[in-house]
């Protein structure tokens, strides 16, 4: 009995643990590692797939899946820039158009994607794996495959600052208390665990899906305008695969791939599990390569460690 | 030549079985019965070799049991019939019976000599098929006797059946008795686990009662009878199991819902019912008959095609089961597991869910308010949890079925659909269940009880429509109501 609960306890806090072992890991490898100045860098640099991840929670904890997410990145990042460039209005005006602009796009890709999946039928890995070419498609033609650059300087300097981490931060609460405190929150994961007897609960299943892409597509709109801000263009290249990295964030921190059980907070230490261990690899001067086979790593783990739990209840 | 002793098993939080000794003889037919978590299914996993227990030991012919490795149990003699199937869908008949010790010559399939082996082996059963029938299509007696002839390719020496007749209509169990008899009467070893009680003397030589995980007694069942049983199983005696009608009848009362000509192809085609308030309508039929799919239509959760609905005299047309919550309609389903429980979520999740709205205050869930309402309603439906936290996974069934009943009446409707409300619930539960439904009924609900025991229509109702290939057969007011007439409306079968 002792040791089991050893093990329910270390299934439960065991991706926080694992961060901090991490964290104390590195901090000893590096001395540049554990100063203020890199902590703000992994957060800036992983604000934007953190957002990403917030979305895919809520589609993940449907039993869902978005594989467009990284696409839709990339077409609202260039979609954004391109309202940003030019002379048609005062710069002010020009990013808050653009950043309008990214997001609404995103968001109609996303419904578009829910539509898709709840009245033809269609699979949402095969309806959003669709969608994920079709963006792609679109960015780069739209785009010629250049990049966009000559993007105002007060919206880099917005890149350059904490401010997108707070925008991350902002997701991250409001996803909480949605997810946990709203009536929306609470079916989402009724459809996840159960769909026919959420149906039988009077939930509007389809409804709660199209949102949930919605939603899906709306984050990854804002997570292209953070990229558009970090970068200081926008590129039809950027977000590549970064569906795989909010996959793996929310599977990191603990959600059911299943549906119906996972929570916010998990995907978010899921994201910075694997934004330090990058970061922390790039210190220790770990090539690009390796550094992918250690998260792929790292990713069987946390599965094994989620396993754990399941079993343990 | 089974012999097992002192099987224990521990899950967090419960003993499942408490040291359990229990012994089978050749060509015996040997019951296992106990209310739902007494620890039936436990056990027959343990034995089965899917569960390695805590404790204990079992030998099959004197040699040890190989505890946790399902395959080598199989291979040891001790065949496993589970009460869901596990046969492949896609593969034929003969591609199932030897599923996992398939014959083959320098590592290819031998295709014939398996296909004339199943068929032999099938014969044996009484059943002829062609061997090439994909498994998909087969009824659920085929199947369980598929799985059968699956354990007579390794030999088995003893068979469990781990509650067959569940899902079996009255024909296919009467089959797979003859089937189970002849089997014993070749010198197998046979247990039988069952809830059914009559299945108990029809069937069995002895009888071994489990109650919360420990065996209570075995006995000849000859010498023994049903309240013996029913005392061993719930630990006390039972009262009268169904609760007194009201003296007043309940054909004054308003009526609350008419069902006119309804049709819903190809669920069922013509359907016509009143329900008044106050009344206890029962729904008998075959499975097939389309009960189930009326009961969803009449809850909006199937689109009629023609005929119309009238509540209070109104007519509606609901689209989707949150239009009939609206309007005072509630629905139990009858799968408690696919279609009612969520499983990842607290008991007070469950009860609350359909009615979220309720509780939210500028945009936010009232936590506060959910728990009040679901705990009060829970708590009227005596619904057993630690606490109203728990996952409702941890709860008994009959527990489980409770707190559905009580997220169907959160929302205080007029008119309730029942849908086999005690399956797979226990004795004991299910009393408590029919004294509630009685309780709500005096006060003016009305429900319409689908069910397929006789008995509980019978004890229960107050009228009973009957059902047959999709179309309302008849209605019997409950005076003049008997097995045999039902019967006969039901499958047509003058007398």
């Amino acid at each position: 009995m002792r040791g089991k609960s050893v093990l329910a306890l270390l299934s439960r806090w065991g991706i926080l643990v694992a961060l901090v072992l991490e964290l104390v890991f590195f901090a000893t490898r590096s001395p540049y590692f554990f100063t203020l100045e890199n902590f703000e860098n992994v957060l800036r640099q992983n604000a934007a797939v953190a957002v990403v991840a917030a979305g895919m929670t809520f589609v993940i904890l449907t039993a869902g899946i978005d594989l467009s997410v990284g696409s839709l990145v990339a077409l609202t990042g260039v979609l954004c820039a391109d309202a940003m460039v030019g002379d048609w209005a005062s710069p002010t005006v020009r990013v808050l158009t653009g950043c309008l602009v990214g997001v609404a796009a995103g968001a109609a890709c996303g419904a578009t994607s829910g539509v898709v999946t709840t009245r033809l039928r269609i699979p949402p890995f095969v309806a959003t794996l669709a969608m994920l070419t079709i963006a792609k498609g679109v960015a780069l033609h739209y785009t010629d495959s250049q990049t966009i650059s000559g993007l105002p300087d007060g919206f880099a300097d917005f890149g350059a600052s904490l401010w997108p981490v707070a925008v991350m931060a902002v997701v991250y609460v409001a996803a909480w208390i949605s997810l946990t405190r709203t009536a929306f929150g609470r079916h989402v994961y009724a459809v996840g665990g159960n769909a026919e007897a959420a149906r039988l609960c009077g939930i509007r299943v389809d409804r709660v899906l199209l949102c949930v892409y919605g939603l899906s597509g709306t984050l990854a709109g804002l997570a292209g305008v953070l990229m558009d801000a970090r970068l200081g263009t926008g590129s039809p290249k950027v977000g590549n695969l970064m569906e795989l990295d909010a996959i793996a964030a929310v599977v990191v921190g603990g959600t059911s791939l299943m549906g119906g059980r996972g929570s916010i907070w998990g995907t978010l230490v899921g994201a910075l599990v694997i934004g330090v261990l990058n970061n922390g690899l790039n210190l220790m001067h770990v090539e690009y390569y390796s550094q992918k086979i250690v998260v792929g790593v790292v990713l069987i783990l946390a599965a094994t460690l989620d396993r754990f739990r399941s079993e343990a209840r | 030549m089974l012999r097992a002793s002192g099987i224990s098993k521990d899950f967090p939080g419960v003993r499942a079985l408490d040291g359990v000794d229990f012994h089978v003889r050749a060509g015996e037919i040997h019951a296992l019965v106990g209310e739902n978590g007494a620890g039936k299914s436990t056990l027959v996993k343990i034995l089965g070799g899917s569960l390695a227990p805590g404790a204990g030991t079992a030998e099959l012919d004197g040699e040890a049991l190989p505890f946790g490795d399902a395959v080598a149990t199989r291979a040891r003699g001790l065949g496993v019939i589970y009460q869901e199937s596990t046969l492949v869908p896609e593969l034929d008949i003969a591609a199932n019976v030897f599923l996992g010790q398939e014959r083959t010559r320098r590592g290819f399939l031998e295709g014939a000599p398996m296909r004339d082996e199943a068929k032999r082996l099938l014969s044996r059963l009484g059943v002829e098929c062609d061997p090439r029938t994909p498994a998909r299509g087969l009824g659920v007696g085929l199947q369980q006797l598929v799985e059968v002839a699956r354990a007579l390719v390794l030999d088995a020496r003893v068979l469990l059946f781990d509650e067959p007749s569940t899902a079996l209509t009255d024909e296919e169990s009467r089959h797979l008795f003859a089937t189970i008899r002849e089997l014993a009467a070749r010198g197998l070893g046979i247990v039988y686990i069952t809830h059914r009680l009559d299945e108990v003397f029809e069937l069995a030589d002895r009888v071994t009662v489990l109650r919360d995980g420990a065996a209570v007694a075995t006995a000849d069942v000859r010498s023994t009878d049903r309240q013996t049983l029913i005392r061993w199983m719930v630990g006390r005696t039972l009262e009268e199991e169904f609760p007194a009608r009201p003296d007043s009848s309940p054909a004054e009362h308003d009526v609350v819902l008419e069902v006119e000509h309804l049709g819903c192809p190809p669920f069922f085609e013509d359907a016509s019912l009143e329900l008044r308030r106050g009344e206890i309508l029962g729904l008998a039929g075959l499975v097939g008959a389309g009960r189930t799919s009326l009961g969803r239509a009449i809850f909006g959760a199937h689109e009629a095609a023609r005929g119309e609905i009238r509540l209070s005299g109104r007519r509606v047309r609901f689209r989707h089961p949150s239009e009939a919550l609206a309007a005072g309609v509630s629905y139990l389903p009858e799968d408690r597991k696919r279609a009612g429980l969520f499983g990842e979520l607290s008991v007070e999740e469950n009860v609350a869910m359909p009615h979220l709205a309720r509780f939210v205050a500028h945009g936010l869930l009232d936590r506060k308010a959910r728990g009040a309402a679901a705990g009060e309603v829970a708590a009227r439906f005596r619904v057993k949890a630690p606490t109203m936290e728990s996952s409702i996974r941890t709860l008994s069934g009959g527990n489980q079925q409770k707190a559905l009943f009580a997220r169907s009446l959160l929302s205080e409707p007029e008119v309730l659909v029942l849908d086999e409300p005690t399956r797979g619930v226990d004795v004991g539960a299910r009393a408590e269940i029919y004294a509630l439904v009685r309780g709500l009924v005096d006060d003016g609900l009305a429900v319409l009880l689908i069910s397929s025991e006789l008995e509980e229509l019978l004890g229960m109702c107050d009228r009973i429509v009957v059902m047959r290939e999709g179309r309302t057969t008849g209605s019997l007011d409950i005076a003049d109501a008997t097995q045999e007439r039902i019967m006969e409306l039901a499958t047509g079968g003058g007398a």
